[in-house]
């Protein structure tokens, strides 16, 4: 099946399974000087951009990438699994930066839903507002977003902080396992709906708690760790927060594993 | 998946055709069976009606074309029948027509004495929207019905993939309110008690062209519009009365809004300035028509706006 992309009227194939440019060659246009690289991303395709920072990253040993113009499209710096430092000069679309082990990134725009999606380890600040599922499942390593985030940050989160300058939709913090969620503004509806572990600061209001999800008590920790993570990334702190951590009201787990309790049974 | 998108020029007219169809045509792979526009032309003083006299499927049996010809007389004879006198009507394609006409009758028994026409549906109706819909992308269909060019002042539009009825231009997007002039909606979503309200809005009259969970917001609300509210309550209420998933947006002669679910499950990039309102479900068809770094937000849910000129 051919179509018609979405940058210009170039072509792009998909072979049999549905992937996206089976025979894609990476552009090579990036100017390299110095260890640093920059290129522009206005008329190469996903798969030409990803290809790209990968060729930079991997074969030429580049630790400072700058991209200009991702123009807002999907899944770009997927899987990268390098410490390396990658600045994004506009915005990215869905799912940007999934899977990714190590990278500090900066984008420079904001970014569609699902962004840093199960990232493993390294730094991601955006500046502008992020869209829905940001996080989801995210492991280690500190998510920052300086505007507003959508509804569902944080959905499965298993480690890692995130941190959001301003509001945050509903159902944030849904089923999370551990890590941290900062929210300076608001949250929206069902806070914390069904979360395992780990801890949620709101420094606005909260229009409702989920499933529970109770309010928790402040230590001496939670100080220094929220004026750490402010200090890092040189924003403003709310005068307050409040701490919301789960109730355990709905662990009903009996303690032997599913292979195990079929050899009771 | 589907995506949608709506844009309103605040103060001036612009080539709507060509923008929407730049931002659908960036959405193709949210939805590629079929492509939809309501456009709003300046209004005219004379009454649009767009309708068709067969489905793009329809098999072509060797009657096919003399079936059409014979529908279309029947068309302009109803329509001196029922007092509307005729400026013009054009074939867009060999079923699809936009007829021009003077008319100060009810629109609802101008649609139904068209749709009992066999074949006829009754696409759209107003004195500034037009709506347009096919199979295939933004720009087959813009080709296909020469869009690009079309000056207005608002539109939205909608690429369609079909998961709760048929691939053919009943059950694509954007729906018309029958039988409401200048009301149209598009839907990204699913409604899960859609049959409640078909039943509700068929007892008090009205008529569903398709098994399309989308066409009864149109409906709904243009009946709730009919009945006094103004569109943003209508559109509040709906959000307590529609159950399911759902980011839609609905125009009327001079205004352009948006509503989503109290999940927030669907979604909306939305870019707002003095001049312009441009919203889609995703970003990149709003670089589409603004080439330029912007700064988006994401309504959130339970959001219902409304921009008016």
């Amino acid at each position: 099946m051919d179509q018609v992309g979405s940058s210009g009227s170039r072509r792009i194939t998909y072979d049999a399974r549905g992937l996206a440019e089976p025979h894609a060659e990476v552009p090579k246009v990036s100017e390299i000087d110095a260890g640093r690289a920059v290129f522009d991303a206005a008329k190469l395709t996903t798969r030409q951009i990803n290809l790209e920072l990968r060729w930079l990253i991997y074969e030429q040993g580049v630790r400072d990438v700058t991209v200009l113009n991702p123009g807002a499209k999907h899944s770009i710096g997927v899987g990268i699994l390098q410490r390396c430092k990658i600045r994004f000069a506009g915005s990215l679309g869905y799912f940007g930066l999934g899977v990714i082990d190590g990278p500090e990134v900066i984008i420079e725009g904001r970014v569609g839903w699902s962004v840093c999606e199960n990232m493993m380890s390294g730094v991601v600040v955006i500046e502008k507002n992020a869209g829905s599922l940001t996080g989801a499942a995210i492991r280690g390593g500190d998510l920052v977003i300086k505007g507003s985030v959508g509804a569902r940050t944080g959905v499965d989160q298993k480690g890692a902080t995130i941190l959001v300058g301003g509001d945050a939709g509903a159902v944030t913090g849904f089923m999370m396992q551990r890590g941290r969620i900062v929210i300076c503004g608001n949250a929206g509806p069902s806070l914390g709906d069904s979360m395992y572990d780990g801890t949620i600061y709101v420094g606005g209001r909260v229009a409702s708690l989920g499933i529970d999800c109770i309010e928790g008590e402040w230590t001496d920790a939670d100080t220094e760790f929220i004026d750490r993570k402010f200090r890092i990334y040189g924003m403003d702190k709310p005068s307050s927060f409040q701490k919301f951590v789960c109730g355990k009201q709905l662990y009903n787990y009996d303690n032997l594993e599913p292979a195990e309790r079929k050899l009771v049974l | 998946m589907c995506g949608i998108a709506g844009i309103i020029h605040r103060n001036q007219t612009s080539d709507v055709g060509t923008e929407m169809t730049a931002m659908l045509q960036s959405m193709k792979h949210r939805g590629p069976d079929s492509t939809g526009y309501a456009l709003f032309g300046e209004p005219t003083g004379r009454t649009l009606i767009r309708f068709k006299l067969a489905d793009a499927n329809d098999p072509r049996d060797f009657d096919f074309r003399a079936r059409l010809q014979r529908n279309r007389a029947r068309v302009e004879a109803r329509l001196r029948e029922i007092g509307a006198s005729i400026d013009r009507i054009d074939a867009e394609t060999e079923y699809a027509f936009r007829a021009v006409v003077r008319y100060n009758g009810d629109l609802k028994t101008l649609a139904d004495y068209l749709e009992d026409i066999p074949g006829c549906e009754v696409l759209s109706l107003g004195t500034s929207l037009e709506i347009v819909k096919d199979l295939g992308d933004a720009n087959e269909v813009a080709s296909q019905y020469e869009l690009r060019g079309f000056q207005g002042t608002h539109a939205i539009g909608h690429v369609r993939m079909a998961t709760e009825s048929d691939v053919d231009i009943s059950g694509a997007h954007p729906y018309w309110a029958y039988p409401f002039a200048d009301v149209a909606v598009v839907h990204n979503g699913q409604l899960t008690n859609y049959f409640q309200w078909r039943r509700r809005l068929e007892r008090s009259g009205h008529r569903f062209q398709s098994e399309c969970d989308s066409e009864i917001i149109a409906v709904y609300l243009a009946e709730k519009m009919a009945n006094g509210s103004g569109l943003k309550d209508a559109m509040e209420e709906s959000l307590d009365e529609l159950d399911g998933v759902f980011t839609y947006m609905a125009v009327t002669k001079d205004s352009l809004g948006v509503a989503k679910d109290e999940m927030a499950a669907k979604p909306l990039v939305l870019y707002e300035s003095d001049d312009m309102v441009v919203m889609a479900s995703e970003e990149i068809a709003i670089r589409a028509v603004l080439d330029r770094e912007i700064d988006t937000s994401d309504p959130y849910e339970r959001q219902v706006l409304v921009w008016t000129r």
